[in-house]
């Protein structure tokens, strides 16, 4: 189905004024009128108080999200208990061993927290934190460690700074600090963004490796949830692919440091990781190009693109190969499950570029989004990067530091180079937007559908009772309320402990977790049959 | 998984590595929960209150509804007041609560907000009720945060009328799971005396699926109740970390006695609640509880040979494992460790009295402990079976235990928060899973020869 403005201003209607005028901003209809730019969304603001959001904050998106799933440094939380405790083992970022990392050199099933007290709140806790890196060091002996402060910590003024020169003068081994205090910027966003600065500034470029392979990438804002990044290895790998290094889904410190040798970077998470791939650029001249591997269609279209990015005739006819022959091993399958999903529509409320990833798999099944939303985004992964010289900073924007990035003067070397390509040919793939360039997910969306920003249990509520979609895509915050609501619903965080959900493997076991979800005989029983009778009589007598 | 955990103790004296605890706003958090239409609100940077709703989400599988006052380097700078009233004034307007429970996180605590002061200036409609506590992170666990919230529900809304106390018990029931509170519930009920159980999570954190949706379902203790409970002649405090001090405080405020006692998780500490209910009400005890505990006697008799004098590591909330210590010595197994992340010595010391009473030497206890500590104990000396919640189950895998999941949070088996552990029954069900996990590892391990059909 499709709605109209009014429909959407209706569903505003209980809201108090200024958060009325504030919400308004946030939400965009698609229709033809406005097909060609998106309208603009209000995004990256903050968060009305009281609004039940499903926002996390700035260490969530630091250390939960980005730096916590380097498998081989240990990332101690400096703050009081909860928040290491709450972003322990939570995310499903898969590790595992292999040639450089044996098993004994893998942190990530841990949670190392400084364990604040109020005596340290008082008395300022640098000295406990330096106390823990001596004993971390003692015991597990890694080979670099990540500190990320939470909220109390920038207010009592611990310098991080200072604790993690030290231990890095004392031990040799590179400490990282992360200033990501809970309270700065508005969401998640301002701590991907402190992270990727860290992890440019301290780890990229610092390896010395030499890497073979002719094409060589980097999966940038891949975290191998359920297994994806292993999924898309496996396929970039059939076709001749060297994958460098995901960042940082199953990724080591030891490869992160030689990120910079690689041809080409792939951005799939677009809003947590764009960050490096633009400061990797402006230093290195490593292009960088948005993919997408969740979604047949999707994953076949990224694959060419990569193909063509090289200009290899012998790399497009393998692409094309490897495409054939894993279309022929998952069809059959997946039809069986189009068959239950053709015709269902769906909501998608989830991070990144997942709201915008999930619409190609969703279609490949005959599935069609109507609402669709990110809690962290910025207007460009709505709108598109063409918007970025215009969107307005803020004071809570700019309380996130930005590095100042130039060619470095000895491995920069020219863009086209790293692909091999002509200068000339490498220009005009960058004008028809093949690289450094993401378009957002507003093109994707069809007329009558909506994009929200910031979605929030209320809109989601109304949404849900207007659109009365067939399953709804989202985090564990919503997913037994959306169930309670006689709604099924799918985590697009955890992917409800099954996947990998990309590549070719990955949408089928996607369709099947679909199929499965719609079909729960359970749905049908909800109604207990001595109710059914009564409405059968009461049908009667009004009949 | 954890081959990097070293074989040989080092030193570990800052900071927890793979805690036994979270954070005190979890548990008052879960407590507000258990009031009929509230909704509780977070008073901090917004990560807290996500977090919190997703640790809470995970282990019951049930919506966890939670605002927050979304302090942003502003609100931190000049303070929260005017978030936290601009919050209250659209909770009420979009959400329409019954009432709003307050707690603060270790931002708005270290920045020190005047939380009553700015209640007091909100615009609170007529009818409704906004109450709060204090739960800075770094002080306690989410069992001082969860009694911290019963104080501040008793502090804000209990009364007495001056009149009579009527024959009724007030139940707090500690950080225990629906299913749980049903099942203590039921006890008091068969003993024909009435309650008012709050923070009354049934019904709110097991709500069914039903053909209507409500945001605040059915379930939780009703306000008009607990205003009540300061007229009631006595209160039962179940566990002393979470019910001691709001049971104290209601004795205090409103003369109604306080009756401290352990979780009834156990045969003794079942018995010992219905104890305090006879003696306190001069009921007569039903037949239907002289079955139901003869049924456990009976099946610790015929079962006690699947796991007496095992060794037992045992791990989490010190209410539950409090409780739990005794009911394994009454199984006749051996708590070689036993562990608490939750501050307080006297932790130490009622485990370290009951293991003296049974006579059970070399065992090592801890309070503010954590399972790097229990893991290098295990790796220093293994034992026969691991008792705690899911965190747990890293280490029955680096060290091949056998393991039965107990207590908060488990997050990786369902159907838990609604199965009680609490009363004769939930004896029962301790029996099943402790025996059930020592026997599938025995026919695991076994050769086949010894594969025995009756066991």
């Amino acid at each position: 189905m499709t709605v109209t403005e009014s429909e959407i201003e209706d569903v505003m209607a209980t809201y108090p004024p200024k958060v009325l005028k504030n919400r308004k901003k946030h939400l965009v209809l698609k229709t033809d009128d406005c097909a060609a730019s998106c309208p603009q969304i209000e995004a990256n603001t903050r968060t009305v108080p009281g609004i039940i959001s499903q926002r996390g904050c700035c260490y969530a998106g630091c250390k939960g999200v980005v730096v916590g799933p380097i498998k081989d440094m240990v990332s101690i939380t400096h703050g009081p208990i909860g928040c290491g405790y709450y972003s322990w083992g939570t995310r499903r970022n898969k590790a595992r061993a292999d040639d450089k990392t044996p098993p004994e050199q893998i942190y990530t099933a841990m949670c190392f927290s400084t364990d604040m007290q109020e005596s340290d709140i008082v008395f300022g806790g640098e000295k406990k934190l330096a106390r823990m890196i001596d004993e971390v060091v003692e015991a597990f002996h890694p080979r670099a460690i990540n500190i990320c402060s939470t909220c109390p910590i920038g207010l009592i003024g611990d310098d991080l700074n200072a604790v993690a020169k030290a231990a890095e003068e004392k031990y040799g081994i590179t400490v990282i600090p992360y200033n990501c205090e809970g309270y700065k910027g508005v969401s998640q966003s301002s701590g991907h963004h402190i992270a990727n600065n860290q992890i440019m500034d301290k780890i990229i470029g610092t390896g010395t490796d030499e890497l073979k392979g002719k094409y060589i990438l980097n999966i940038l804002g891949e975290y191998n949830i359920g297994g994806d990044g292993w999924e898309i290895e496996r396929i970039l790998g059939d076709i001749g692919y060297t994958v460098n290094s995901i960042l940082t889904g199953d990724s080591a410190y030891v490869n992160i440091k030689n990120l910079h040798k690689a041809h080409l970077n792939l951005v799939q998470c677009h809003r947590s990781i764009n960050y490096i791939a633009e400061m990797m650029e402006t230093k290195y001249g490593i292009p960088w190009m948005k993919c997408n591997f969740i979604g047949v269609e999707a994953t076949i279209d990224s694959l060419r693109k990569l193909a063509e990015s090289f200009g290899d005739e012998e790399l497009m006819a393998r692409t094309e190969v490897v495409i054939e022959r894993e279309i022929a091993r998952i069809t059959p399958a997946l039809d069986q499950y189009r068959k239950i999903c053709k015709g269902k529509t769906a909501f998608a409320f989830v991070g990144g570029s997942r709201s915008h990833h999930y619409q190609y798999l969703l279609r490949d099944l005959g599935m069609e989004v109507v609402v669709a939303g990110y809690e962290f985004a910025h207007r460009d992964d709505y709108e598109g990067r063409q918007v970025i010289p215009t969107i307005k900073s803020d004071a809570d924007s700019k309380n996130i530091p930005e590095l100042h990035i130039e060619p470095d003067p000895e491995m920069y070397e020219e863009p086209y180079l790293h692909l091999n390509l002509s200068k000339e040919k490498y220009d005009q793939m960058v004008k028809e937007g093949h690289f450094g360039y993401y378009e957002g997910m507003y093109p994707v969306m069809k007329d009558g559908t909506v994009m929200v920003d910031d979605c929030n249990h209320y809109e989601t509520e109304e949404l849900l009772e207007m659109f009365h979609p067939d399953l709804i895509f989202s985090g564990v915050r919503d997913k037994y309320i959306s169930h309670k609501m006689g709604v099924p619903s799918k985590q697009l965080h955890s992917y409800d402990y099954s996947g990998p959900y990309a590549g070719f493997n990955g949408a089928l076991i996607f369709a099947k977790d679909v199929a499965h979800a719609l079909t729960t005989p359970a749905w049908k029983m909800i109604t207990p049959p001595w109710e059914k009778e009564t409405e059968k009589k009461e049908g009667d007598n009004n009949a | 998984m954890l081959d990097c955990v070293p074989d040989k103790p080092v030193a570990h004296t800052a900071g927890k590595i793979n805690p036994i605890k979270a954070c005190q706003p979890l548990g008052a958090m879960y407590a507000a929960l258990g009031i009929h239409g509230c909704l509780p609100h977070s008073h901090g940077s917004q990560g807290c209150c996500a977090y919190h709703r997703m640790a809470l989400t995970r282990h019951f599988r049930d919506p966890a509804m939670a605002s927050s006052s979304s302090f942003t380097e502003g609100a931190s700078v000049f303070g929260g007041g005017s978030n936290l009233k601009t919050a209250i004034k659209n909770i009420f307007q979009i959400y329409n609560p019954d009432i709003i429970a307050v707690h603060t996180t270790c931002l708005s605590e270290t920045i020190g907000d005047d939380i009553p002061t700015i209640i007091k200036q909100s615009e609170i409609p007529e009818g409704k009720y906004v109450i709060h506590c204090n739960t800075p992170s770094y002080k306690g666990s989410h069992i001082t945060g969860f009694s911290n919230m019963c104080k501040g529900m008793v502090s804000y809304l209990a009364g007495s009328d001056g009149s009579e106390k009527k024959r009724r018990v007030n139940i707090f029931p500690g950080f225990i799971n629906p299913g749980d509170m049903r099942e203590i519930k039921r006890i008091v009920s068969e003993l024909g005396v009435s309650y008012i159980m709050y923070p009354d999570t049934t019904g709110v954190m097991d709500s069914p699926i039903l053909p209507k949706y409500e945001m605040f379902p059915k379930g939780g203790a009703k306000i008009e109740d607990i205003i009540d409970s300061g007229n009631s002649q006595a209160t039962l405090a179940l566990g002393s970390w979470a019910s001691d001090e709001p049971a104290a405080l209601l004795q205090e405020k409103c003369k109604v006695k306080g009756i401290p006692l352990k979780l009834p998780i156990g045969v003794k500490a079942t018995d010992d609640m219905i104890m305090a209910i006879k003696n306190e009400f001069g009921v007569e005890v039903p037949e239907s509880l002289d079955i139901e505990r003869g049924q456990v006697l009976d099946t610790l008799i015929d079962t006690h040979f699947h796991y007496q004098g095992k060794t037992v590591a045992l791990f989490g909330d010190p209410d539950h494992v409090i409780a739990m210590t005794e009911f394994l010595i009454t199984m006749g197994m051996v708590p070689k460790y036993v562990l608490t992340g939750t501050p307080g010595s006297k932790f130490e010391k009622i485990i370290n009295g009951m293991l003296e009473d049974a006579g059970i030497e070399g065992s090592k206890v801890r309070a503010e402990g954590d399972l790097f500590d229990l893991q290098q104990w295990i790796k220093e000396e293994s034992v026969d079976l691991l008792i705690g919640n899911s965190h747990g189950k890293y280490i029955a895998r680096a060290e091949d235990l056998p393991f039965v999941r107990f207590g908060f949070p488990i997050m990786d088996r369902a159907v838990h928060p609604l199965m009680p552990v609490t009363g004769y029954r939930g004896c029962l069900r301790l029996i099943e899973m402790i025996s059930d996990a020592l026997l599938d590892r025995r026919d695991r391990d076994c050769l086949d020869e010894d594969y025995e059909l009756v066991l």
